[in-house]
């Protein structure tokens, strides 16, 4: 199977490469349009700020390649935020493949939420085998909120969307690549969809 | 509902783990891979590594050690120890640290928090501070926790809580809090000025130096209001089983993953 992981300018790329590799998978760290549209899954992580990854994707003409892919494509923690329709972080217009917002923490809790929290309510395949109140790895300042995409939900003094899903499209708030044997799961369960 | 984290600290030098008491008379606690993947194994939540030799001719011999960490465990982990430029962070987080940690040179060069926050995201640069009570007049009007710099050799004229407020208003994204004075001791943390800097300021707090017991852990949450606490020798040496531990922290009613 060929997994490509997109590379650009706010990536975790190495945690979620070893990750893969960890499960037997060599992936490509690309951001090559005939490698990503050739591939069986792609993944976009992130770790950074929403409107300079979102400049850097229009520049690259990676927003439009991202939102055309017909395999199955995961977003991890900012890869799934970029992929909402709005973002209050720099108030970015995202590529609106799902269709929530991205809100940033009231200052009622720590900013950034940094920690092991856990995912509930869970609807779909990406959580085979995996129980409710399970503990994943989170860490991130703003949030998607609660819509007709979400197959998981969080509570951090109120519920947001931790997992959403459309289409041939998945997003994770949180960094299965770090969350332990659960997370692993998590991305075996990807990788079979 | 966010879990407190508890966070085995292993400090390494040329390679090797060791722990200093009171920053002194180093032991050496054994290789950094088996006891990397002992901890992610036994429910440790998070993992620190703190390079107490770092130069500038050992960064690549740290970074093949972070890529090698990165590749073992499948939790988070921060890198600090000798961090001073966008150049240092860029090659540890690209080595495959999750968040690195800043202390002496932020002090230095405030500007560099916030230089570092835009770059890469408040939420992977944690600020350490070294801090002493120190009684400084037979009135005690000064007495208060200063920080200190150079691993606490050097005291400086700041405030431990002025210096929290000032580093997260520069984007530091949490705070790693060392109690010199509790450090190595194993009598408890210091639960007064952790509870007073994280009521303070609206980062997590990691709360470092003098763990001891089982209720020294509870009460940096309890009382110390702690979100996470770090804890080095008494889990090298077996003193503390992580499992047992956290199992002990949830039936004190403490929010903690299992």
């Amino acid at each position: 199977m060929k997994v490509a992981i997109i590379k650009y300018n706010s990536g975790n790329v190495c945690s979620v490469q070893f990750a893969l590799e960890r499960i037997g998978i060599s992936a490509l760290v690309t951001d090559d349009a005939a490698e990503l549209k050739s591939s069986d899954r792609v993944i976009f992580p992130g770790v950074g700020e929403a409107s300079g990854a979102m400049n850097y994707l229009r520049n690259q003409n990676l927003d439009k390649l991202i939102v055309d892919l017909k395999q199955p494509v995961l977003g991890i923690c900012l890869g799934m935020q970029l992929m909402c329709d709005f973002s209050e972080e720099g108030k970015t217009q995202c590529l609106g493949i799902f269709n929530q917002n991205v809100l940033k923490f009231s200052d009622t809790n720590k900013v950034p939420q940094i920690g092991w929290n856990t995912i509930s309510n869970l609807n779909s395949t990406l959580f085979n085998k995996i129980s409710e109140e399970e503990y994943m790895y989170f860490v991130h300042s703003y949030y998607v909120e609660l819509g007709e995409n979400t197959i998981a939900n969080t509570n951090y003094g109120f519920t947001y969307s931790s997992a959403v899903e459309k289409n041939n499209f998945f997003g994770v708030q949180f960094h299965p690549e770090k969350s332990a044997e659960v997370g692993q799961l998590i991305l075996k369960n990807f990788l079979s969809q | 509902m966010l879990t407190k984290r508890i966070i085995p600290c292993l400090d390494i030098k040329d390679g090797r783990v060791v722990k200093g008491v009171n920053f002194e008379n180093m032991r050496d606690a054994g290789d950094p891979i088996e006891l990397v993947i002992q901890y992610s194994l036994s429910g440790a939540d998070e993992l620190v590594f703190l390079d107490i030799s770092a130069t500038n001719e050992k960064r690549k011999t740290l970074s093949d050690l972070v890529t090698k960490i990165a590749r073992n465990i499948n939790i988070p982990f921060t890198v600090g120890g000798g961090i001073s430029s966008i150049d240092d962070v860029s090659l540890l987080l690209n080595s495959g640290a999750d968040k690195i940690s800043i202390n002496s040179a932020a002090f230095k060069n405030p500007n560099l928090i916030s230089d570092l926050s835009d770059r890469f995201g408040s939420q992977c640069i944690v600020v350490a501070i070294d801090t002493k009570f120190v009684r400084t007049d037979s009135f005690g009007e000064k007495d208060d926790w200063y920080v200190y710099l150079n691993g606490g050799k050097i005291k400086t004229e700041m405030k431990a809580i002025d210096w929290a407020e000032k580093i997260v208003a520069m984007g530091a994204g949490e705070i790693l809090l060392t109690a010199m004075n509790n450090d190595g001791t194993k009598k408890g943390f210091a639960n007064d000025i952790t509870k007073c800097i994280s009521e303070k300021v609206n980062v997590p707090i990691i709360a470092s130096g003098g763990a001891g017991t089982m209720e020294h852990f509870r009460d940096a949450f309890l009382l110390g209001k702690a979100d996470a606490t770090l804890a080095a020798s008494v889990f090298h040496y077996n003193e503390i089983d992580i499992k047992k531990l956290k199992e002990y922290l949830k039936k004190e009613n403490i929010s903690i993953r299992i």
